[in-house]
């Protein structure tokens, strides 16, 4: 294998991307303009469940600007069900259709389409279409929905639950025998916005003359659009162009292709007119996919000393309406992943993913292992209560240790590479554990409500390898690129991942730019279409750089290879004298040299042939990783309570990780601090409210809490490295490890702040109103 | 079609006509029809701060201003801070260096909430630039790589 020489890689190198974003000279979808172009706007379901008894479209298709009004009658027949995604043995069968089909599901679903020649007069008409719906009872609650004789989701389906997986364990039932000491907790999993900064966006325009689809859609994964697009409208995917332009953040919702990207796709071909729709912010909530939304149920048998042997655990994970591309995954991951890093012997676990009258759930910066942290590490903070053990002490008895790796859970998990005790020693330092429990117990002296709490805790990133998911969702999940030189030696990089913030336009270029001794300027990489990017995956599960980025050192490993036959040809030496170095090859032991830039124009000019080669200098990779990488980390957070207004302050989080090599140590911290500020969201303030009747309650932004700069202090980081060997670049993900430490990180904090009183769990979001009733109620309990 | 008016509004320094409906937002005014779509939109509703502009040198949500109310009024975007890629403003620079954006859909718009904080507090706390800009939201950098973009922006002009 070529080790590149580093001389960008690993440095904190500014990003390519900024230049045209920080002048607001980025496209976004809905900065696409077309000549002809009409606007689209919808009209969705008020009610959670019932029967469309009529809709009357006349008055909106009247109106004035109006160009045409859509339902499902009109287009019966031409086009399949909603794009929806993981398909298993067992689960029922469960069409979503484009638009409602005579029955509606949940509230926001979409029942019509209007389209217009400005946006203003779509909207307007959509007052105007009369949809009659006889409302039946809506099933909102997920435990609730698990009852036999409660309201179906699915008429046609025999029950609510989707997929029902127990995993039972005798050995798990011994130890619970054996076991010293068992405790039990309900630990819930609140249902989240992903809250993308710009929501989803469509522009679908169809040519009639060349039959050619073009979809500009702010997605996460443009190839599995293309390929959606051809099955549900059956026009073949080599007519079909997607194009995930600059996206405004994604974390998970932006993976599935949603049924208004067909949906548009059919109007504009069926107009032959350009067609474009950016869903408002009320729109955002109620119908882009939620994250989370788990009931976990969690037994423990341990020893006096700290040491857990057993789990048994339930999960209960809310599906919503429909089966969206990653949803019943979601659930199963919280199993896999339910040790953590501790070497636990036996785990027995049943997982359940229902269906209720709500939006669907998906994958959401994590994705099942958010939640299995949130279990384990809560686990271990009782655990330690439990035993008088500091929760240091009691994960450090714990831990996987550093030479049993590669490590296969009791849940089945084969964990790449880990050295838990490194990062939290260096978690501990950099903290002044003592000192900090020293200040605590003074701060406790004195009537304050202070609470440290911890984190260590591992996920899974890197996602693939396909056969996990190919089955199931007609997609693999290895990654593509190719590598172009120019006659000049200028580089382009055609990456299949989809960045949408994440920086490997950068990251990549750092790469390319070591590979072959020519400036990062010099390289340019395109991404996020699949007419330039002939094959992809996308961006998600932490996969950029760990599967991406090893598809593209395949790739510049190719065609070094090449330069370097190319070179030894023009030199006169056979290709095992040649060394390389910055950009030079150089005949061993002499100055007989050629540049990278002289090599890459011999390699087209070609009036010199090289035997056995073809001209050019371009090369093609997938990368199709062997395992998935396991990255770990070590997070504190300290915050004092307010007893008499429940308010939190946070005052003071570090975080200590290892995500193996780094390849952009300012692009990782980026992602770092991004990803804690967006799990304590979720510990502290966000949360998607249903009533009981279906309705959504936190549909604008004055009731969905996303969080704002004025709550958090400067955060301290650092890391270390483990590298993993799945890929060659010893990478093993970054992107959703902050989400996954910091929200149990944060709830340990809170409870140990309240554990003087008697309080041994806060729900999230740990909002003030709930933690004052925590208090008044521990108070009136004394 | 619904009755339009005539606005003339300074934009960056052009001075720009157009007959709108009443009821048109700023910020679709500046999107639709002046092209500048750098103003972006995140909430409708005066929130989220991705549609911030300057209105007569003053932060405003571009969102809950109408196109009317800017008539005969001078109105800054993110387009208009920086003449060309080699003069950036020292905000532009400021997020380039330390990181400030990822998806940088929310960045004009706290660029231009930033703007206000350093015209009135060249040099300001950390805790003030938090709560300058505590009607912006961004998802992606958890914030704290911007407070160092502005508290880079405030040195640099204090060097100046």
């Amino acid at each position: 294998m070529v080790t590149f020489r580093p001389n960008s890689v690993g440095k904190a190198i500014k990003r390519r991307e900024d230049p045209r974003l920080i002048r607001g000279l980025g496209t976004y979808t809905d900065d696409v303009k077309l000549p002809g172009m009409t606007y689209a706007a919808f009209v969705r379901s008020d009610f959670p469940a019932g029967a469309i008894r009529s809709i009357d479209t006349a008055a909106a298709a009247d109106h004035a600007g109006v160009v045409a009004v859509y339902t499902y009658a009109d287009m019966d027949g031409q086009v399949g069900p909603s794009p929806v995604g993981a398909e298993m043995p067992g689960m029922g069968k469960a069409d979503h259709p484009l638009l409602a089909d005579g029955r509606v599901l949940h509230v926001g679903q979409p029942v019509a389409v209007v389209v217009a020649e400005t946006p203003y007069a779509a909207r307007d008409a959509t007052g105007l279409v009369e949809v009659d719906i006889e409302p039946r009872e809506a099933v909102v609650d997920v435990e609730a929905a698990m009852a036999p004789d409660a309201p179906r989701v699915y008429e046609e389906l025999d029950s609510n639950i989707c997929i029902q997986v127990p995993v039972p364990n005798p050995e798990a039932d011994k130890l619970f025998e054996q076991a010293d000491q068992t405790l039990s907790m309900r630990l819930l999993n609140q249902r989240v916005a992903p809250f993308p900064m710009e929501g989803r966006a469509i522009c679908a325009h169809w040519e009639e003359g060349p039959g050619k689809l073009t979809i500009w859609t702010s997605n996460q994964a443009p190839h599995f659009v293309k390929q959606q697009i051809a099955m549900c409208l059956r026009i073949p995917e080599i007519r079909i162009r997607a194009i995930a332009p600059e996206v405004g953040g994604g974390f998970g919702a932006k993976i599935p292709t949603y049924p208004e990207d067909p949906l548009l796709c059919w109007v504009s071909r069926k107009l032959r007119r350009p067609v474009k729709w950016s869903e408002t912010r009320t729109e955002n909530l109620l119908g882009m996919t939620h994250g989370r939304g788990h009931v976990e149920k969690i037994e423990v048998a341990f020893q006096n000393d700290g040491r857990v042997l057993a789990l048994k655990g339930q999960t209960i994970s809310e599906l919503g309406a429909w089966r969206s591309f990653y949803g019943p995954f979601i659930a199963l991951s919280t199993h896999t992943m339910s040790c953590g890093c501790y070497d636990i012997k036996a785990v027995a676990w049943e997982t359940f993913a229902v269906y209720t009258n709500t939006m669907a759930t998906e994958a959401y910066r994590g994705a099942g292992r958010p939640e299995a942290a949130y279990i384990i590490e809560r686990v271990m903070d009782e655990v330690a209560a439990a035993t008088g053990l500091d929760p240091v002490g009691v994960r450090r008895r714990n831990f996987v240790d550093k030479d049993a790796f590669p490590h296969t859970t009791a849940s089945g998990a084969v964990y790449d590479s880990g050295d838990y005790e490194k990062t939290l020693d260096r978690m501990i330092e950099l903290v002044g554990y003592d000192d900090a429990r020293e200040a605590q117990r003074q701060a406790r002296d004195d009537g304050r409500l202070v609470g440290i709490g911890v984190a260590a805790f591992t996920e899974v990133c890197g996602i693939g390898p396909s056969g996990g998911t190919a089955p199931h969702q007609r997609m693999g999940t290895w990654e593509s690129a190719t590598v172009r030189v120019e006659p000049s030696g200028n580089v382009t990089v055609y990456t299949g991942v989809s960045p949408h913030g994440q920086g490997q336009e950068t990251a990549f270029a750092q790469m390319a730019a070591d590979a072959f001794g020519v400036g990062i300027d010099d390289v340019v990489v395109v991404h996020g279409d699949t007419d330039q990017v002939q094959h992809g995956v996308g961006t998600f599960g932490s996969r950029g750089i760990a599967v991406g980025g090893a598809a593209l050192h395949m790739a510049l490993t190719k065609v070094h290879a090449k330069a370097t036959r190319i070179a030894a040809h023009h030199l006169d030496a056979p290709v095992d004298q040649i060394d390389y170095e910055d950009g030079e090859f150089t005949v061993s032991g002499t100055d007989r040299k050629l540049t990278f830039r002289q090599v890459a124009e011999m390699a087209h000019l070609w009036n010199v042939a090289v035997p056995g080669e073809e001209p050019g200098l371009e090369a093609v990779a997938r990368f199709e990783p062997p395992g998935t990488t396991f990255p770990f980390g070590a997070h504190l957070c300290q915050v004092e309570v307010d007893p008499e207004s429940g308010q939190i302050e946070i005052q003071r989080y570090v975080a200590v990780d290892d995500f193996g090599v780094v390849i952009n140590p300012m692009l990782a911290d980026g992602q770092r601090i991004g990803g804690v500020v967006q799990g304590i969201g979720q510990a502290m303030w966000e949360e998607v409210q249903y009533d009981d009747g279906g309705q959504l309650l936190s549909g604008t932004l004055m009731d969905y809490a996303v969080p704002r700069a004025k709550h958090f202090p400067r955060m301290v980081l650092d890391n270390t490295v483990t590298p993993t060997d799945v890929n060659p670049l010893g990478a093993k993900g970054i992107g959703e490890l902050g989400t996954i430490g910091s929200t149990p990180c944060v709830v340990n904090a809170i409870v140990d702040a309240l554990r003087p009183l008697g309080i041994t769990n806060i729900d999230m979001p740990a909002k003030p109103e709930r933690v004052w009733q925590a208090i008044q109620a521990a108070a009136s309990a004394q | 079609m619904p009755r339009s008016v005539p606005v003339t509004v300074t934009v960056n320094g052009s001075t720009h006509e157009r007959e709108v409906e009443p009821r048109t937002l700023l910020v679709h005014f500046l999107r639709e029809e002046l092209d500048l779509t750098g103003v972006h939109i995140g909430c409708e509703s005066t929130l989220c701060g991705a549609c911030t502009v300057h209105l007569n040198g003053r932060a405003v949500k571009s969102c809950t201003v109408l196109a009317v109310q800017a008539d005969g009024q001078e109105v800054t975007t993110i387009e208009g801070l920086a003449p060309d890629a080699d003069n950036l403003h020292p905000l532009q620079v400021g997020f380039w260096e330390k990181h400030g954006l990822q998806c940088g859909y929310c960045t004009p718009g706290m660029i231009m909430a930033a703007k206000q904080l350093l015209d009135d507090n060249p040099s300001p706390t950390d805790e003030e630039i938090r709560e300058a800009i505590d009607g912006n939201i961004c998802r992606c950098t958890g914030y704290q790589q911007i407070v160092d973009a502005v508290q880079h922006a405030a040195e640099a002009a204090g060097a100046a």
